[in-house]
């Protein structure tokens, strides 16, 4: 069938709505940022003073609280990587062993990454409170004192592990549904070759498991670096970046210089940080590609 | 019992405990939050204990009526269920083009939205807040729900366009022929046949509009129009220490998620993984 101009005209109609609102709203203020982060602005004065690449050259080199807040992430992002995704590989391994039950654990171990992160920070808050958390007094239940009116959160020693513990309360079973989708995958009459060959569990896991769960697990560590390294509803509700910007990160950060009318600069922030994470999206294309040529 | 049995007696007891333990540890801090929100203010100060000595479900009562969880509430609701009907329909229309019709800047276009998938959010809510100021629509919820439109639309299109690529072209052709419009065929066709599609778009982008907060944060002052997740924060800098308000206030902003994923979990893992697997 034959299109003429005309008809191709009129389809655009279908599309016009998506384009017209992904413009406005998702396009331009992406490029707009980039403008704004070349002059010094405080969103209200008439003026907005060009001052080329200065406010970047001020944060990379003169703005110690930024570089902090990429730390703080990075320990939370660290922490993220080795414990939460060690213990939803764990998790998953047990679960597809045949185990009674396994449904009721996948529902279980998916209900903290449904909740809002505002929610859990808010739960966590109260749990961890120095006078009337339940925390402390678990603590206390179990033979360990000395953290009678311990407040988690409002000391610098234990502030940022604290925030990190709740962050991987609440990720780690995305990283185990993703796994466990993984492991499925794999068929069962490799393992029972090897069985017969006589490999026990261990050889199994590492000459089958883990090799074929390689890809997924490429996935899995990519997006928790780029989930960790975004954290921000769990910090603003349970510490907003304090005791003393213990626990700031660099949304944190960003939403602060924007808050106190420091639009410029604020946007050249974000700028230099969404670069991080492309670079490290870049890095996800790059692995499920490679995914993608392991299966053909 | 054999040895090989008794072994694997214990190493499936084993695994219990610790698939029990961790269940419980995700478990305990929901249960806790429910069961505060029982209490009364001294009993929470003073005594700690798994169950509220008195059950006072008037917490509920005041949360709705005196602290704001209702009109919350009630936002959050409409927020989620008209920036999903829109989402579904903007996002279908256009992977349907993409899919199926011929239109001029076709290819640039999808490119450019495949590419905004892969760019942080983050660092945009400066230019969106002054462009929602320019545009008269700060403290607005049309300002609110155009974003949260906007953010749904790359996947949302991505999803569908890769499920209606799928689908079969002879039922179409046969229509079209047939005198039937193309906004036709999309309606009565396409759309239909893409129910399993959208239903996982319907769940993943409720969860994300019920549980999003920076935008409203950035977006909002008027609490009035605050969804639930800002008016938590709103009543917990005002009202400091009323902990069974609060934890009534979570257990109201947890309970309609926590259907919805029980409900439909098969749909929340599929989209997941169509998520964890985009690039």
């Amino acid at each position: 069938m034959k299109i003429t101009a005309k008809e191709k005209a009129q389809n655009l109609t279908f599309i016009l709505p998506a384009l017209l609102l992904f413009t406005v709203f998702s396009l331009y203020p992406i490029l707009r940022t980039f403008e704004l982060s070349v002059f010094q602005w405080n969103g209200i004065d008439k003026d907005m003073v060009f001052v080329g690449l200065a406010q970047y050259k001020h944060i990379l080199f003169d703005n110690p609280q930024f570089w902090s807040s990429m730390a703080n992430a990075g320990i939370i992002t660290a922490l993220a990587l080795t414990l939460q995704n060690g213990l939803a590989l764990l998790l998953a391994l047990l679960v597809t062993r045949n185990i009674k039950g396994e449904n009721i654990y996948r529902t279980i171990f998916f209900l903290p990454p449904v909740l809002s992160g505002i929610v859990v920070g808010l739960i966590w808050k109260f749990v961890y409170d120095g006078n009337f958390g339940i925390l402390n007094h678990f603590l206390s239940v179990i033979g360990i004192t000395g953290f009678a009116d311990y407040a988690w959160l409002g000391n610098i020693k234990t502030a940022l592990f604290s925030v990190a513990v709740v962050h991987m309360w609440k990720g780690f079973g995305y990283g185990f549904i993703i796994l466990l989708a993984g492991l499925q995958t794999i068929p069962v009459e490799l393992y029972e070759a090897a069985e017969v060959d006589g490999a026990d569990a261990w050889q199994q896991f590492k000459n089958i498991t883990f090799p074929l769960l390689i890809p997924i697990f490429t996935i899995v560590t990519i997006l928790t670096i780029l989930g960790s390294m975004q954290v921000f509803d769990l910090i603003y509700s349970m510490t907003n970046g304090g005791p003393a910007g213990h626990t700031d990160v660099p949304i944190t950060k960003i939403y602060q210089y924007m808050n106190n009318g420091e639009f410029g600069y604020s946007t050249a922030m974000a700028v230099i940080f969404g670069i991080v994470l492309l670079i490290i999206s870049f890095a996800q294309i790059y692995a499920s590609k490679k995914l993608n040529y392991n299966e053909k | 019992m054999n040895i090989y049995k008794v072994k694997k007696t214990i190493y499936d007891s084993l695994t219990h405990v610790i698939l029990a333990v961790v269940a419980i540890t995700c478990v305990f801090p929901v249960f806790w939050m429910i069961s505060s929100s029982l209490k009364d203010q001294t009993e929470i100060f003073t005594k700690i204990s798994l169950f509220p000595e008195t059950w006072n479900w008037g917490n509920y009562v005041t949360a709705f009526v005196k602290a704001d969880f209702g009109q919350y509430f009630f936002n959050s609701v409409f927020y989620t269920i008209v920036g999903v009907f829109f989402i579904i329909l903007i996002a279908s229309l256009a992977a349907y083009a993409f899919a199926r019709l011929e239109f001029p800047g076709k290819n640039i276009f999808f490119y450019v939205l495949i590419a905004t998938l892969l760019i942080p959010i983050p660092g945009v809510f400066v230019p969106l807040y002054l462009l929602l100021k320019s545009l008269g629509l700060l403290d607005s919820r049309t300002g609110l729900l155009l974003c949260y439109i906007s953010n749904g639309l790359a996947f949302g299109i991505f999803l569908l366009k890769g499920f209606f690529d799928e689908l079969p072209k002879e039922v179409e052709e046969a229509a079209l022929i047939d005198g039937c419009s193309r906004f036709g065929i999309y309606w009565r066709i396409a759309l239909p046949l893409a129910k399993p599609a959208i239903a996982t778009l319907v769940i993943m982008n409720s969860l994300t509009i019920w549980n999003e907060f920076l935008l409203a944060l950035v977006v909002l002052q008027d609490k009035a129009k605050m969804p639930i997740q800002r008016g938590l924060m709103v009543f917990q800098g005002t009202f400091i220490t009323d902990y069974p308000l609060l934890m009534a206030g979570l257990t109201i902003a947890t309970i309609p998620i926590v259907i919805v994923y029980l409900l439909m979990q098969k749909h929340i893992v599929k989209g997941i993984a169509a998520g964890a697997l985009k690039g």
